[in-house]
């Protein structure tokens, strides 16, 4: 997309740009750069202050850039709380998060995108439907049920509803699905194939950039989740990285340093994820919006 | 022929139900068990220890006299009231620029949209310590402009503001789909609004602007649905002031004062009463933006 309104616009600029709007382009990119910098200033201003000297921090005018990047503040901060148990605790439910939420979600998809069958509208919009209700109202008789359950203080709660579909994921999928020409399908069924040998080896593989849609979506959900974890772990040693943070905080609350070179470990693997994959996010942000 | 075609549909709808079945079972369970338990127990005082009992309306008249549900609401309509229009704004002046068939336009849309992706316990801690009113960088920065600098978070006044300035940071998300909402402006429209004589102000109050009024009034429901539901950011950052929801309670969020009520206090029959209210409150408010949305939300074709 830029790359073809960028090659049209070259050409264009080299004849003749009247200067009233060569003016015009140059006020649009010091705009944008201005405000990229000011985005970008928050980021910076973790990653340099978990470099800098505990005395550094509170130094004035304040130092940008530390003189002596202290690269031990990331080992102690990963130290004093067990943050690499957190890290695991946290991967193994974004993990299972995945997998539940691209298997279900797609089957369900499926389910709403391809076969006729009573009711079939007002399910779909009961689906829609459930986007609305706030999780609040939810919240304290699902917490009731886990109790009952003995699910309290295990990763239960966290992922086992994953595997029960998700609506805003459901309707991505469908969207993706109602796009796929249904021949292929028949086709194959003339050939003999099973409606689930057709939706594994012919229908999934159509729509691949959907499902890393999903995943990645999942995968952030977990990963940045806190309420979940707040109200069913207790033990310290089940933590995610996000109650481990907030303890962080609690433990250290002067120690700037510390706490944001934890945080910029916290947001890491986020911002990894991110760009590789920011199209997907896009992709997945726009569909949200434009058709709802 | 009529009987096989009969099984035939049979088949399609006994395949149809198998495969959505994972959500019908998760809706049984996880959303439409749990919200008639929660709408019975908003009748109750029940506490988790002890057996539920039937109490009436006892926690809605309870909540009329209780400040701490009419600061709640304050507040989070508060925040709700300038945030929700400020971020709109601010994502649409972001859209609008981004349109502007600029270079490198996916440079600029991944570095608008990446705070939204960082974990929000992340995000309001390295807030916390940017509104540091002593030693953080905003202070610092508007000093070196000479303005005055704000007891952000520390005194009640600049308690909600401080989340305002913040939530300024997460437009990301409203901007690309704005963007993508002005994409899908049609170029003819404009080049017939030219031949028309209009100007840029014109051309954008009569042309961009009904276009994606729709793409806006989605925004808008959500930033209000977002902000009773606004909790991670209320939970970190009011944790280090007062009795956990900043001093005097001034960040004391909708969605916290629940947690507060149902989860360190116990009062778990109560909070399922104030839950409710905030579900009608939000059916309220997103009922009278679309009935109001027939006033200023265009749809293009034949939906309305």
């Amino acid at each position: 997309m830029s790359a073809v309104s960028a090659g049209t616009a070259v050409p264009v600029r080299r004849k003749r740009m009247p200067v009233a709007q060569r003016v015009y382009r140059v006020f649009i990119y010091a705009l944008l750069t201005a405000l990229s910098a000011l985005f970008l200033v928050p980021l910076f201003w973790m990653v340099s202050s978990a470099l800098k000297s505990s005395s550094e921090v509170f130094v004035f005018p304040p130092v940008w850039w530390p003189k002596h990047p202290e690269w031990g503040n990331f080992k102690q901060a990963l130290t004093t709380l067990p943050f690499g148990l957190y890290a695991l605790n946290t991967l193994l439910i974004a993990v299972v998060n995945v997998v539940g939420n691209v298997v279900s979600c797609s089957l369900v998809a499926y389910g709403f995108a391809r076969f006729r069958f009573p009711g079939r509208r007002i399910l779909f919009m009961l689906l829609l439907s459930t986007m609305m209700i706030p999780s609040q109202v939810l919240l304290v008789p699902q917490f009731i049920m886990y109790h009952d359950l003995g699910w309290i203080n295990t990763f239960l709660p966290l992922t086992v509803p994953a595997f029960f579909g998700s609506a805003f994921y459901v309707f991505l999928l469908r969207q993706f699905f109602m796009t796929i020409p249904p021949e292929l399908e028949e086709a194959a069924r003339i050939d003999g194939a099973g409606t689930f040998r057709i939706f594994t080896t012919i229908v999934l593989p159509q729509i691949k950039p959907a499902l890393t849609a999903v995943a990645i979506f999942s995968f952030q959900g977990a990963w940045n989740d806190f309420l979940s974890p707040l109200l069913y772990l207790n033990d310290q040693a089940k933590y995610t990285l996000q109650l481990g943070l907030t303890q962080f905080q609690g433990s250290f609350h002067t120690d700037w340093n510390l706490i944001m070179a934890a945080s910029v470990v916290v947001i890491l693997p986020m911002l990894i994820i991110f760009f590789l994959g920011q199209r997907y996010f896009v992709q997945g942000i726009t569909m949200t919006g434009t058709k709802g | 022929m009529k009987r096989q075609s009969n099984a035939l549909r049979r088949r399609e709808a006994v395949l149809g139900y198998a495969f959505i079945s994972p959500w019908i079972i998760g809706f049984i369970v996880f959303v439409a068990g749990p919200l008639v338990a929660s709408l019975y127990l908003s009748f109750t005082d029940y506490s988790l220890l002890q057996p539920a009992h039937f109490i009436g309306v006892q926690n809605y008249v309870q909540m009329v006299h209780d400040p701490d549900f009419w600061t709640s609401l304050g507040v989070t309509f508060y925040y709700a009231i300038v945030s929700v229009p400020l971020d709109l704004l601010v994502a649409l002046l972001l859209a609008i620029l981004l349109n502007q068939k600029v270079r490198m336009m996916r440079l600029y849309r991944t570095l608008f949209y990446l705070p939204c992706v960082l974990p929000p316990v992340a995000v309001s801690v390295l807030w916390n310590w940017i509104l540091n009113p002593s030693y953080g960088i905003l202070n610092r920065l508007l000093a070196f402009f000479g303005l005055p600098q704000p007891q952000w978070l520390i005194t009640p006044q600049w308690t909600v503001p401080a989340y305002i300035v913040m939530s300024v940071w997460g437009v990301g998300g409203a901007m690309i789909i704005l963007l993508a909402g002005l994409q899908d402006v049609p170029q003819s429209l404009y080049e017939a609004a030219v031949i028309d004589g209009a100007g840029v102000w014109a051309k954008f109050r009569y042309v961009t602007l009904p276009m994606i009024s729709p793409v806006l009034f989605f925004n808008l429901v959500m930033g209000i649905i977002g902000a009773f539901s606004y909790f991670t950011q209320a939970y970190v950052m009011g944790s280090g002031y007062g009795s956990g929801a900043g001093v005097n309670n001034a960040g004391l969020f909708y969605a916290l004062n629940i947690y507060i009520q149902g989860f360190s206090e116990l009062h778990m029959g109560y909070a399922s009463a104030l839950a409710w209210v905030m579900f009608f409150i939000v059916l309220a408010l997103t009922l009278l933006v679309f009935k109001s949305s027939s006033m200023w939300v265009y749809y293009g074709g034949e939906r309305e």
